[in-house]
């Protein structure tokens, strides 16, 4: 199938930016969108086009590693639920289709080039308390610490997320709350997550509020694009342990 | 080797409520906790205001009531006075978050994207703000209205009934009434289960009853309160 591809193309961090239309023939439907995007590139690399192949991020292209992600006709990921771009394929579009390419757009993650956005805020908020600390050495019994099943489930839930940004790029206030509360369910529901729980959850989400992200007020597109179906009620736990961490004094140093 | 202790940080830090006020998460928290004293204030006015239906002396011996509560260990009016600083209180705090929560929002997305499909926001949702806008000039016209009675040249001081039935005889006003009360029915619809995940309170057992729990009671306050226009429009009440 022959598609129209409209594609943001920004030369840099600080360029302008503008939409290019595109025309990409020989589309197959078990093609993935990166597929689509690579067949396109193909083309502009051989033309003497001035803005050259289209840039994205991508690396498995299996839908695990987190690094694709671009905006498909106003959704992140594309039109199909618990998806990733790079798991989107050709078959949901017909000969002919219009598709709409843009970044993510939030004050903290720039535009680098063309499809490609920084998430290193996403990077800085892990930093400030998404670890536990444990002492090395030998490791431990395996089973020293039960771990009930429900609550195993619980935090490997949260852990799915892969900080593709998709959260942050569909909420209307540009929030990071899904992702900041994922990090921290994955660690507070865990025994080995206790010692930390106040301490990591004031730092992550004073971290998270410091890069410039937008305030969650419940709509819940987060939870509607996550590839990895991460709960809206994640949220609701970080917000709580937020408030018992700030009703505990900070730590004396 | 002469070890330099180095410089005592000299931080002050605020008072709890005031620092954790100037975190965002703070301020969900008391947007969810003013807007909780709201919501119970509107339950509470509009199965007051219901005695309408059982007739003048009936509403405006209710009016009359309020004054009395907590007489003698209050003056005549006290309780009256406390609730409406605690309801104007908490109306400044929920605005001002609002407000201090929306400019963050904005600046967190300076470009807009050229298309954006919401999946499962609700008109609700995508509403707060300017609904929030319409509830809160209601509030004033509606105190210039049937509180201070600058709004309604037939405004009598003590006769209720008789207020609520020359106001809305005026078609314009109880249309706007009307209006107004839709808007804070979709308020409190997307308030009252946003504010379980503002303050935390989520739970596998009651999760699924979140929504509905908004729903009921949105609905039960808005229709209360629009059927006293429209019970006056249509002669049941006057």
């Amino acid at each position: 199938m022959n598609l129209k591809l409209r594609v943001w193309r920004q030369a840099g961090i600080d360029a302008p930016g503008r939409l290019v239309d595109y025309r990409v023939e020989g589309v197959t439907e078990d093609m993935s969108f990166l597929e689509t995007l690579d067949l396109l590139n193909e083309s502009l690399i051989m033309s003497d086009d001035p803005d050259g192949p289209i840039s994205f991020d991508h690396d498995c292209r299996e839908g695990i590693c987190g690094q694709c992600g671009v905006m498909i006709d106003g959704i992140a990921h594309g039109p199909q639920r618990a998806t990733t771009t790079c798991q989107l394929h050709m078959r949901h579009y017909r000969d002919g289709d219009t598709i709409l390419v843009e970044p993510w757009r939030s004050a903290a993650f720039p535009v680098v080039r063309d499809l490609v956005v920084d998430r290193g805020a996403f990077d800085r908020i892990i930093a400030s308390g998404g670890y536990i600390s444990v002492a090395t050495g030998s490791a431990p019994e395996a089973n020293l610490t039960p771990v009930p099943r429900p609550v195993s489930d619980e935090s490997f839930t949260a852990a799915a997320c892969i900080g593709c940004g998709a959260c942050v790029a569909a909420c209307p206030n540009g929030a990071a709350q899904l992702f900041t509360a994922a990090k921290l369910t994955h660690l507070n529901v865990l025994p080995q997550g206790q010692p930390e729980r106040y301490e990591r959850t004031r730092a992550m989400v004073d971290a998270m509020e410091a890069e410039g992200f937008g305030n969650c007020t419940n709509h819940g597109e987060c939870e509607a694009v996550c590839p990895k179906e991460i709960p809206l009620g994640t949220i609701a736990k970080l917000n709580r342990d937020y408030i018992r961490a700030s009703l505990r004094a900070p730590a004396k140093t | 080797m002469a070890v330099q202790a180095p410089p005592k940080a000299e931080r002050r830090v605020a008072p709890w409520p005031v620092s954790f006020y100037g975190t965002d998460v703070g301020k969900k928290v008391v947007m969810a906790l003013t807007g909780l004293i709201g919501f119970g204030y509107v339950l509470a006015h509009m199965l007051g205001n219901l005695k309408i239906y059982l007739g003048e002396s009936s509403l405006n011996h209710y009016g009359e009531w309020l004054r009395e509560i907590g007489v003698p260990a209050l003056p005549r009016g006290g309780f009256l006075w406390i609730g409406r600083a605690v309801l104007v209180v908490a109306l400044i705090l929920h605005v001002h978050a609002a407000w201090s929560l929306a400019r963050t929002s904005r600046a967190a997305r300076p470009s807009d994207y050229t298309k954006q499909d919401y999946v499962v926001a609700n008109f609700a949702s995508r509403t707060m703000r300017w609904g929030g806008v319409i509830v809160l000039l209601f509030i004033v016209y509606h105190l210039l209205d049937l509180t201070g009675g600058q709004a309604n040249p037939d405004f009598v001081r003590g006769d209720v009934y008789g207020n609520v039935v020359a106001s809305f005889e005026r078609w314009p006003v109880a249309i706007f009434y009307i209006v107004a009360n839709l808007a804070l029915g979709l308020h409190l619809y997307h308030g009252l289960w946003s504010l379980f995940q503002s303050l935390g309170w989520s739970h596998n057992r009651f999760d699924p009853m979140r929504r509905s729990f908004a729903g009921v009671f949105a609905f039960v306050v808005t229709a209360g309160n629009i059927s006293f226009p429209l019970a006056v429009m249509t002669g049941i009440v006057g």
